[in-house]
């Protein structure tokens, strides 16, 4: 079929070379022209739908991605637990993605492009596709929704999103071991209750073996801009920081800091072959084991709309290797980890105050879930005020 | 040694055939490119540009997607043609967005029949107003409208941004930047059942009619043409070159104004920190893409709204990258941009050293 397009296309070419080469076209050649065109069209056109093929019995499940998929962190882990879905049930389930998607009204077309071909899964990674994801779902009831990071639910819509603020902890009681400036740079990306939250966790950590640490924040409006994310890291460099950490999707900040001497942490991948010398460790994001058990459930006919909040201990949080710190640190580092995942020790455990010297959380409590889900204040120690 | 020696005469055909040839050495390019990446350059064509407009939602959906690009275009076209260089549609359309938007959001319980108006209103005038600045320091302080224009557009972002991040920020949205979603009475009807197609796409209808009369049928647009063709000429007859750049500036701002606000009434339906994947840029390449000319410039923008529909389908029936559909757009206007070259101007060969006068 595709020699015949081929042919048609080729024909209609050496015709439009052969009129290129003649001094001046005829009335007669130029409708000559219109009408090969026209005929290879639809020659191609008629040809090709024949090819495409009706739907196999296989479940389909579709991702949409906010970045591209070799952005090293945000969506690269995204699609690692496509590649694992597509490793676990290999004939059995058949996965599309479409990256670099922008919120806004293309996203609206594609989860309903994804949920008009057959697909029976849809996974929506980014914030932005809430209300898209929403709408589109109304629209195909028997199609299942996966929203990550988002707040709104439906029957068919469920969100899922991970505790990286224990992570975060750990990174800061690193940082607090390792810091000698006692300044930890956070390039950031929106003031939402997320990104505050893994400021806030990232601070306890570091103060609760050096109460001198403190934060200074730069706010870069992006979740992907390895340029301006660069920058936000060498100004941060500028005012003594001496490890930098961001909340931001590429490895451009922990770059910087490689090149400027100073220590920082990979983020949602192990970025560890963009700073051989200063990555300290990296949270990695995990979704393969829910994204399996997603599909799983879909499968078996056992979907059913819920929402997922999981940490270190089911894994879907993990920790890159400690390195490039003393050994006594590396320990200490793993410690907390463990503790965190038993239980033992929660990031948010009270007392806790905010900048303004409030208790927040008192001493023997432990900030509850809807705490952590608006958070909107800063603790002790990040510096400047949270933008409103 | 090369070089390109301008035509005496050129022809009337060739022009109006560019934009064909352009696309089907486009179309010719991404069978090599396909073959390349291993891909049955066959299917993959078809994929990008048949499927996407092989279902009657599929035809609704490019028709959203280009009312935006057709719209600016329009407006483009037409100050293009009197060389005002308005490049800052992006910002004139995040303003409009911002105007209507802000109505909506203040209204946000009202079920009155004048809120859409009121909305579709404030977008048109917000836009003007944002396409005003950059006529006004052109004609008063003979400030260049490409820098201007196109600064301003930063300008319109930022501000968008403090809004949604701020004051207009949804009070039951946790903090994040998203306003709150606007009333149903606030949102355009849509034309099609099941199907997101708005009246945006009527407005850009009307906007070619009306342009076409416009350039064609009426003192200003002669005016404008003369101006754009033979300056000196325009000069000599007493046009006046300042109310050509008001008039370009007020109505390309104004349709660019009244494109934003159809999106965020349309289709989005709330305001967010990104309510355009740049249309205001794209709709210059759209205004180019129809030789200036309104029927061309709806054409252009069915061509482009159909190449980022056929990539994101390519996307996700054969595995292609997001890449392909910028590559595409790339090679369309190098094509189109080295025909025109060829139409005006032929190629000369000679040997080194005898005919050098470049």
């Amino acid at each position: 079929m595709s020699a015949r397009l081929a042919g048609a296309g080729i024909r209609s070419l050496t015709f439009i070379i052969q009129t290129l080469g003649g001094s001046k076209m005829k009335k007669r050649t130029f409708y000559k022209l219109i009408v090969g065109t026209v005929a290879a069209g639809l020659t191609c056109g008629g040809a090709l739908a024949l090819t495409v093929k009706t739907a196999v019995a296989q479940t389909k499940v579709g991702f949409v991605y906010v970045g591209p998929i070799g952005d090293h962190g945000w969506t690269y882990r995204h699609d690692q637990g496509r590649l694992a879905v597509d490793k676990a049930f290999g004939d059995k389930v058949k996965t599309t993605y479409v990256e670099s998607v922008k919120e806004g009204p293309d996203a609206e077309r594609v989860i309903r492009q994804l949920a008009s071909t057959g697909h029976d899964l849809i996974f929506t990674t980014s914030f932005g596709f809430m209300n898209p994801t929403l709408k589109v779902a109304r629209r195909f009831p028997k199609v299942h929704f996966e929203h990550a990071t988002g707040y709104k639910r439906d029957k068919n819509v469920s969100t899922y999103s991970a505790r990286f603020y224990e992570g975060r902890y750990i990174a800061g009681v690193i940082a607090g071991k390792i810091s000698k400036s006692n300044r930890i740079g956070y390039v950031a990306s929106f003031p939402i209750p997320e990104v505050v939250r893994g400021i806030n966790a990232f601070i306890l950590g570091a103060r609760s073996v050096n109460p001198k640490m403190s934060i200074s924040v730069v706010w870069v409006n992006t979740w992907y801009d390895p340029g301006k994310e660069g920058d936000a890291a060498k100004a941060l460099i500028d005012q003594g920081a001496d490890i930098i950490t961001q909340h931001t999707d590429s490895p451009a900040p922990l770059q910087v800091a490689e090149n400027r001497g100073v220590k920082g942490f990979g983020q949602a991948s192990d970025m560890i072959k963009f700073a051989p010398k200063a990555q300290l460790t990296a949270i990695i994001n995990n979704w393969n084991p829910y994204y399996v058990a997603r599909t799983k459930a879909v499968i078996e006919g056992k979907w059913a709309s819920s929402d997922v909040w999981d940490g270190l201990k089911p894994g879907m949080v993990e920790m890159a290797p400690y390195t490039n710190m003393p050994a006594d640190v590396a320990k200490l580092a793993k410690e907390i980890e463990e503790a965190i995942r038993s239980g033992k020790l929660h990031p948010f455990a009270g007392p806790i105050k905010n900048q303004s010297g409030e208790t927040v959380v008192a001493a023997g409590q432990i900030a509850d879930d809807g705490m952590l889900l608006g958070m909107d204040f800063y603790v002790q120690g990040v510096e400047g005020s949270l933008p409103k | 040694m090369i070089r390109l020696e301008p035509r005496g005469e050129v022809s009337r055909i060739w022009p109006l055939l560019t934009p064909l040839i352009a696309i089907l050495l486009t179309l010719a390019s991404g069978v090599a490119i396909f073959s390349a990446m291993g891909k049955d350059p066959g299917l993959a064509l078809y994929t990008y540009f048949v499927q996407p407009v092989s279902t009657i939602y599929g035809v609704t959906e490019l028709l959203v997607k280009a009312a935006p690009l057709v719209l600016i275009g329009m407006g483009l076209a037409i100050g293009f043609r009197a060389n005002v260089w308005n490049i800052g549609a992006e910002g004139q359309f995040t303003i409009g967005a911002i105007f209507g938007g802000g109505f909506a959001i203040a209204f946000h319980d009202s079920d009155s029949i004048l809120l859409l108006p009121g909305i579709l209103f404030l977008g048109v005038l917000g836009g003007m107003v944002w396409g005003a600045i950059p006529a006004y320091l052109r004609t008063r302080f003979n400030a260049n409208e490409i820098l201007t224009s196109l600064m301003l557009t930063y300008v319109s972002i930022l501000l968008l941004n403090y809004l949604v991040h701020g004051p207009w920020r949804d009070p039951g949205g946790f903090n994040f930047p998203e306003s709150r979603i606007f009333s149903a009475s606030a949102m355009m009807p849509t034309l099609i059942a099941d199907s997101r197609l708005h009246l945006g796409f009527v407005f850009a209808l009307l906007a070619i009619l009306v342009g076409w009369l416009l350039l064609n049928r009426s003192v200003i647009g002669f005016q404008l043409r003369v101006v754009g063709q033979a300056p000196a000429a325009a000069r000599h007859a007493g046009f006046s070159q300042n109310k050509l750049i008001w008039y370009s500036f007020l109505l390309s701002g104004g349709l660019a104004g009244l494109a934003g606000v159809a999106e965020v009434a349309g289709t989005i339906g709330q305001l967010l920190p990104t309510i355009s994947p740049g249309y205001g840029f794209t709709a210059i390449i759209v205004a180019f893409l129809g030789r200036l000319n309104p029927f061309g410039v709806l054409l252009g923008g069915l061509v482009m709204a159909l190449s980022y529909l056929g990539g994101e389908i390519a996307q996700i029936e054969i595995g292609l990258p997001a890449a392909v559909t910028g590559l595409f757009q790339g090679i369309l206007l190098f094509f189109l941009l080295g025909c025109d070259a060829l139409t005006h101007n032929r190629i000369k060969f000679s040997i080194a050293g005898r005919f050098v006068r470049i």
